[in-house]
């Protein structure tokens, strides 16, 4: 019972990363903005986390310090694609190897230092709750202010009309243009936009949930959340429900050891990446499903008047 | 098509920077570019040394000229080119035929895998090997590995329409951890003090070496060749033709009957066996044994390999050599100037960022003009 319990704290906390950089890639790719960078912006967001953590000793200001490093970084990218015209996947791949070679560079005097004591984030009274304490009320405020990210999400896409703007820019920027939007600034908000929620889910990884930096640490979750949008065919609340379930199958792996399954540690922690091929396949089975759920100008490039 | 100007700097009423658009891609800049870009990295190289108060001079040098000083650096930065260019070579093919493999790491892992399983097993059954006897056994087993681990990305793709870039990314972390149990498991060398290593591979199972006592081996000759045959295949073969025809005109090429499953297949096919003969090449060659770290990145430093060489054969030749230096600099930059070697990863980061940028003056030229276009181009 109470391993149960621990359990799904377990897989609150890691699915949170997950979730917060997955909502970010949505709002990018709702934009009509396809960044293969992401781990690159983890990546990116983690190293400067911790350091600003490491140097401040405040978790709040390394979350922050994380998301403006990777909002930085998606600029740099968004200027690219969408003033520029540059290839949209090759500077995706670009933000991904900077990112991992940079983080790599001003991580190194980070490794094997610590952060402070661990705060105890536990809710009074709540927390003794038996069993629901445990398992929901002991997290850092991240993982809770992630549910607030995506109900604001979900209201800011479907209620109301700056939403309903980034959605035409996504889906027709020619219409939206038309209609006297400017849609090159938009997408480079949305992409910024998205950036940052990448570096909170890159800074959440190095100061709340490991918390400690190790060169490469985000292990493909900005691949992952990727992928995310796509299961979730681009809903937000679909997008958080799977990041807690790929949470779920990160913290099987361990459940399982602690069980003393006779299994290579290294065949657990392949789950995650094979979890994903195999939702990926399952859900990309009917190409016209998919199309019907992308938004129609993912990954086009515009130019008003061109 | 030759969109309008995708930027400009206004001042209202003054002369400003514009980019127009050119009537067709400029030649001159689709080679310029990577040269260009290479200035612009050697600026912020410059600056951020000076940044990091080392004489900028003095580790320039060390990044760029010191790795070309003298045989036996000669000879190392052939060994880092090798795996690169392997790699590199079909990574452009994928991305000419717009199949987006970026798991060559994966499949150079799964060359290196097999290739490293049979050079134990000629190492444990003492069954005697020539080198040279054993090169076309080492190439057509890292071959297969590789080509292996980029049909299941083509499988899944051709039948479940399942993304390439997602697939070939997640089996390289799965390629990972494969070799990774290997070497802390089955493969373990017994009398290895515990290190997650296989035991060392028997002197016939290895790559035969070009000079005595320096590490270059053949593989980088077989690797040259293969460029001239890439070459070939794209230039002067008719599915080569075909496969390009698809990346550049998708329904162009369906009209004219061209198979997308097939280009699909023998891009991934042989880029994956390219990029596993490179993984063969490395643990038969310089490692001698097997290791959890097979690969130095070349997988993913390929990638960028293939963008600087312009996705043409002879340039990732020069690419592959441009990217050892900054390898090879990386290390000594730890040794010399004392700044960590993963320096070298943010100038491949900066190279790529700055060629992307680059590579809009193939498409546009900028102009000096008096007035400002009409109304639109600016937004």
């Amino acid at each position: 019972m109470n391993e149960t319990a621990l359990l799904i704290a377990a897989m609150l906390a890691s699915g949170t990363p997950l979730a917060i950089a997955g909502l970010g890639l949505l709002i990018n790719e709702k934009a009509g903005v396809l960044n293969l960078g992401a781990e690159g912006m983890l990546l990116m967001g983690a190293v400067t986390g911790f350091a600003v953590a490491f140097h401040s000793g405040s978790t709040t200001l390394g979350l922050a310090g994380g998301a403006a490093a990777a909002a930085v970084l998606a600029m740099v990218f968004g200027w690219l694609v969408i003033w520029i015209n540059a290839n949209q996947y090759a500077t995706g791949l670009a933000v991904s190897l900077f990112g991992g070679g940079f983080s790599a560079f001003v991580g190194v005097r980070y490794v094997g230092q610590k952060l402070g004591a661990p705060v105890n984030h536990a809710i009074p009274l709540l927390a003794d709750i038996p069993f629901i304490g445990p398992a929901l009320f002991r997290h850092h405020p991240m993982v809770y202010l992630t549910l607030v990210a995506v109900v604001a999400v979900s209201w800011f896409f479907y209620r109301t009309r700056a939403g309903l703007v980034l959605r035409a820019v996504g889906e027709s920027p020619e219409s939206a243009h038309a209609l006297g939007y400017k849609v090159r600034l938009l997408r480079l908000a949305a992409v910024a936009c998205g950036g940052a929620l990448c570096g909170v889910a890159g800074a959440y990884l190095s100061t709340v949930y490991a918390p400690l930096w190790v060169e490469g640490m985000v292990a493909g979750r900005g691949w992952i959340a990727l992928a995310l949008t796509v299961f979730a065919t681009w809903r937000p609340l679909r997008i958080v429900a799977g990041a807690y379930l790929f949470g779920g199958v990160t913290m099987l792996q361990l459940h399982l050891q602690g069980m003393g399954v006779q299994i290579p540690s290294q065949f657990l922690s392949m789950l995650p990446y094979l979890a994903t091929i195999v939702v990926l396949v399952l859900i990309s089975r009917n190409p016209m499903w998919l199309r019907a759920n992308m938004p129609a100008s993912l990954g086009k490039p515009f130019f008003p008047g061109g | 098509m030759a969109p309008q100007a995708p930027w400009t700097l206004v001042r209202k009423g003054c002369s400003m920077l514009r980019l127009e658009a050119r009537p067709a891609p400029s030649r001159l800049f689709a080679w310029a570019s990577p040269l260009l870009s290479l200035v612009v990295t050697i600026v912020v190289a410059t600056i951020l040394f000076s940044a990091l108060g080392k004489d900028p001079v003095k580790s320039l040098s060390v990044f760029l000229i010191e790795p070309f000083n003298g045989l036996r650096s000669l000879t190392e930065l052939g060994l880092k080119a090798t795996p690169l260019i392997l790699c590199s070579l079909g990574l452009a093919l994928c991305f000419r035929s717009n199949v987006w493999n970026i798991g060559a790491e994966g499949q150079y892992l799964a060359g290196a895998m097999l290739a490293g399983g049979l050079a134990l097993w000629f190492t444990e059954q003492q069954v005697g090997i020539n080198r040279w006897a054993f090169v076309p056994l080492a190439v057509i087993a890292g071959a297969l590995g590789g080509a292996f681990w980029a049909a299941i990305v083509a499988l899944l793709r051709d039948r479940f329409n399942a993304n390439e870039i997602l697939v070939s990314l997640m089996l390289v972390y799965v390629a990972n951890l494969l070799l990774s149990w290997l070497v802390f498991g089955p493969w373990k060398d017994p009398k290895g003090f515990n290190f997650p290593q296989s035991v060392s591979f028997a002197d016939g199972a290895a790559m035969p070496r070009i000079f005595t006592g320096m590490r270059l081996h053949w593989g980088f000759v077989l690797a040259l060749l293969a460029a001239v045959g890439m070459w070939l295949f794209m230039s002067r073969i008719y599915l080569g033709w075909q496969m390009q025809v698809g990346g550049l005109a998708p329904a162009a090429a369906r009209y004219a009957g061209f198979s997308t499953r097939r280009a699909l297949w023998t891009a991934l096919l042989t880029s994956g066996g390219l990029a596993g003969v490179a993984g063969a090449f490395e643990v038969t060659g310089p490692m001698g044994q097997l290791t959890p770290y097979v690969s130095n990145n070349y997988g993913f430093t390929a990638i960028i390999v293939a963008f600087v060489g312009r996705l043409h054969p002879l340039g990732c030749v020069f690419g592959s050599v441009l990217l050892s230096t900054f390898l090879i600099g990386g290390e000594l930059a730890q040794s010399r100037v004392g700044l960590p070697s993963a320096l070298s990863g943010v100038f491949q980061g900066v190279l790529l960022f700055s060629l992307l940028a680059c590579d809009t003056l193939i498409h546009y030229r900028l102009r000096w003009s008096a007035a400002p276009r009409a109304a639109g181009a600016a937004a």
